[in-house]
């Protein structure tokens, strides 16, 4: 029998009352929930595809399908993408692959921790290994997908900048903002079903006040909503980096990326507060 | 807690513990959010959090109740707290605090060393995912390192008894398969509090002997546990002492049989107020098995037998026969007819008493259901039968302090015989 080494209290006094040993646990568990995430990244991506026909093709779909959509749009005259520096399929691979990025990550957490709910009402482990694990999902879908990028920039003989080497930086930027509004979402998704049933159709409203099919004007209501729109410089930077070489938007992307890691933090402030209430309503 | 044991390590502490829940869904999960954004902002709900709830439920909201009110307790190095009562007397809830999955909504919770639980065997199992797999997923959930897996590997699926399905995927075993495969994962944890609930009511009896004795070797080995069941047999072989919970509160505490006595003292209570009724309109009974005196009833020892018949008219002859069932009336377990010495019966109007003295009673402790039939002595028919449409009588028969009996009725025996070996 090993030695007791910790001690837990639980008591119905707010955490944060004792500020200093939360971040303390937080970091600890995010420490220890690392071999755990890691199991069930290896369980969710083997369980993934395993019962399927097409596999991982089915990683690469979504954004060909929105691709090959938005071509005919275009072919029929429905719609003007505007000034492009490079052909518009190469534009519509490459966009549509980083939004998907975004778009994975918003969906990921709530997703993996509401198919963890029996795990969630009944076994107490470190609650950081889902949103760990869903970012992995996320990574690994990339990986997959950033195929397409690189076959896009072939095929288009587009010749990468040397700004090409700060593109981990924005895919990262881009994932870190999707995941801070997935795990935001998730104790109120967790409570209220409206909350996944609402996201592909944000989600897909989202993508057109982004500049992922076309670049838009920068009028009317429409142009408001793009310019606030935090996604906007955070996926046009990673775009710039890889193809043109050159972005304006620099200091946005700067001021997004560091705000979206301090609302990271308060997400999974929320998202730890939350869970034992969550659990509670839930039931057994 | 148990005074003659030497002091251990107290690896358990409860203080007031209560927990609120709602009747009402909608109005749950809102309640749920105002207490989420209530704690972000560190506004307290009540007061005092460590107070015991207030008696006028003044602590609480539109459709809520205490779901486990004001538990007080301790548990040391090698004891067993068993944890019994009714369905909602809140034993999940408190045992859901205790592994911390819930906060308290008062009062304080001390938890001393790592914490094992055999409350969702398999949760978490991948049904796509063969059971190596899954293995090592669940050893994970339940804080194993990979290493501290592979050391435990062979040991989990020899326990399990399994080996032939180990590399199947889990989604073709079945419900038994899937327990013994979870079971063998979480005792290999050797944690030192261990949390069971209910987890022994499936599997085979041999498996399920094999479980008990691996907690009884924790046990002695210096862990510490608490368990749920309703299998009192269980209860008392396993647990050195006992909370007897009641709409979320501790009713009885302290010595495991007597709040399993009290337990089903309660039990047969509420079942004596079912009423008299028998299917003929003109006759009303209520039959007992007791001790000699009317007294406690145990096994082996004599007991007696009580009839007590109303009948609005006067009725035939009769013969009278109880069957025993157990407690779910799904087995019939025995026939005692006065038929078999041809004793018969005149019914007249009013009140008629029939006992009957029987030597030794073999049936072991826990509690039966009697079915009471009267049969007309010449030609046969049933005149009145209660039990069978209408409400059974019940009959307790109380623990035995024998610990060999209580391992076997743990492990399914009903019955007692008295031998003499040459």
């Amino acid at each position: 029998m090993s030695q007791p080494t910790t001690t837990k209290v639980y008591t119905a006094e707010p955490q944060l009352n004792h500020a200093t040993a939360l971040f303390a646990a937080m970091w600890r568990d995010l420490l220890s929930s690392r071999e755990l995430a890691w199991r069930l990244l290896v369980r969710n991506i083997s369980a993934m595809y395993r019962q399927t026909i097409f596999g991982y093709v089915w990683a690469f779909l979504p954004p060909l399908a929105t691709s090959a959509t938005f071509l005919f749009l275009k072919a029929g005259g429905v719609m003007d993408p505007g000034e492009l520096a490079i052909p518009y399929p190469a534009y519509l691979l490459i966009s549509t692959s980083l939004w998907a990025l975004f778009a994975d990550s918003v969906a990921a957490p709530l997703r993996l921790v509401a198919t963890s709910r029996m795990m969630l009402i009944k076994i107490n482990f470190p609650r950081e290994a889902l949103i760990l694990a869903s970012i992995g999902e996320v990574l690994f879908n990339f990986c997959i997908r950033f195929t397409i990028i690189f076959g896009a920039m072939l095929w288009f003989q587009i010749v990468p900048p040397s700004t090409v080497f700060l593109v981990p930086l924005g895919l990262l930027s881009l994932l870190l903002l999707g995941i801070m509004v997935g795990v935001l979402l998730t104790p109120i998704g967790l409570l209220f079903q409206d909350v996944s049933k609402v996201m592909p159709m944000l989600l897909n409203f989202w993508m057109l006040l982004t500049p992922v099919v076309y670049i838009g004007s920068n009028e009317g209501i429409r142009g408001e909503l793009m310019r606030w729109n935090p996604v906007s410089p955070v996926l046009t930077v990673t775009r710039d980096w890889l193809t043109t070489g050159h972005t304006e938007l620099l200091t946005p992307f700067l001021v997004i990326s560091a705000l979206a890691l301090l609302l990271l933090f308060f997400g999974w402030l929320i998202y730890r507060i939350a869970m034992p209430h969550i659990i509670a309503r839930l039931g057994g | 807690m148990s005074q003659d044991k030497p002091a251990g390590e107290v690896l358990v502490q409860a203080e007031h513990a209560s927990k609120i829940f709602c009747r009402d869904l909608k109005k749950s999960l809102f309640y749920g959010v105002q207490d989420i954004a209530c704690e972000f902002l560190g506004i307290k709900r009540a007061s005092d959090p460590f107070a015991p709830p207030a008696e006028d439920g003044s602590d609480l909201r539109k459709k809520e109740f205490w779901a486990s009110r004001d538990i007080s307790f301790e548990l040391r190095r090698g004891e067993c707290l068993g944890l019994i009562g009714h369905n909602g007397a809140g034993k999940t809830t408190l045992l859901k605090m205790l592994n911390g999955l819930i906060k308290p909504d008062r009062g304080r919770i001390m938890m001393k060393g790592r914490v094992g639980a055999l409350i969702a065997l398999g949760a978490g199992f991948n049904p796509i995912l063969t059971g190596r797999e899954n293995i090592y997923v669940n050893g994970s959930v339940l804080g194993l390192s990979k290493s501290e897996i592979d050391a435990k590997f062979d040991d989990i699926v020899d326990f399990s008894g399994i080996p032939e399905f180990i590399d199947s995927p889990v989604q073709n075993y079945s419900s038994g398969m899937q327990v013994r495969l979870g079971f063998a994962i979480a005792s290999s944890l050797s944690p030192d509090i261990l949390l069971i609930d209910e987890v022994l009511a499936v599997g085979d009896f041999a498996f399920r002997n094999k479980c008990l004795k691996r907690i009884k070797e924790y046990l002695q080995e210096g862990g510490s546990a608490i368990f749920v069941s309703h299998n009192m047999a269980q209860v008392q072989s396993i647990c050195t002492s006992c909370l007897y919970l009641d709409h979320g509160q501790i009713k009885m505490a302290g010595d495991t049989v007597n709040c399993i006595n009290a337990y089903n003292e309660d039990l047969l209570g509420a079942n004596e107020k079912s009423g008299t009724k028998t299917t003929n309109p003109d006759i009303e009974l209520t039959s007992k098995i007791t001790g000699r005196d009317g007294g406690p009833l145990r096994c082996l020892e004599p007991a007696q037998l009580t009839i007590e018949i109303d009948a609005a008219k006067d009725l035939p002859t009769c013969y009278a026969s109880l069957v025993i069932f157990n407690l779910e009336q799904s087995q019939r377990l025995a026939t005692i007819t006065s038929e078999a010495s041809k004793q018969t019966y005149p019914l007249k109007h009013g009140r008629t008493v029939i006992t009957a003295e029987l030597d030794n009673f073999n049936f072991m402790a826990g509690r039966y259901a009697i079915r009471t039939n009267l049969m007309e002595t010449e030609s046969g028919t049933r005149i009145a039968n209660k039990g069978a449409e209408t409400t059974p009588d019940y009959f307790n028969v109380d623990l035995s302090d024998n610990a060999l009996d209580c391992q076997h009725q743990s492990l399914g025996d009903l019955l007692k015989f008295e031998a003499q070996w040459k």
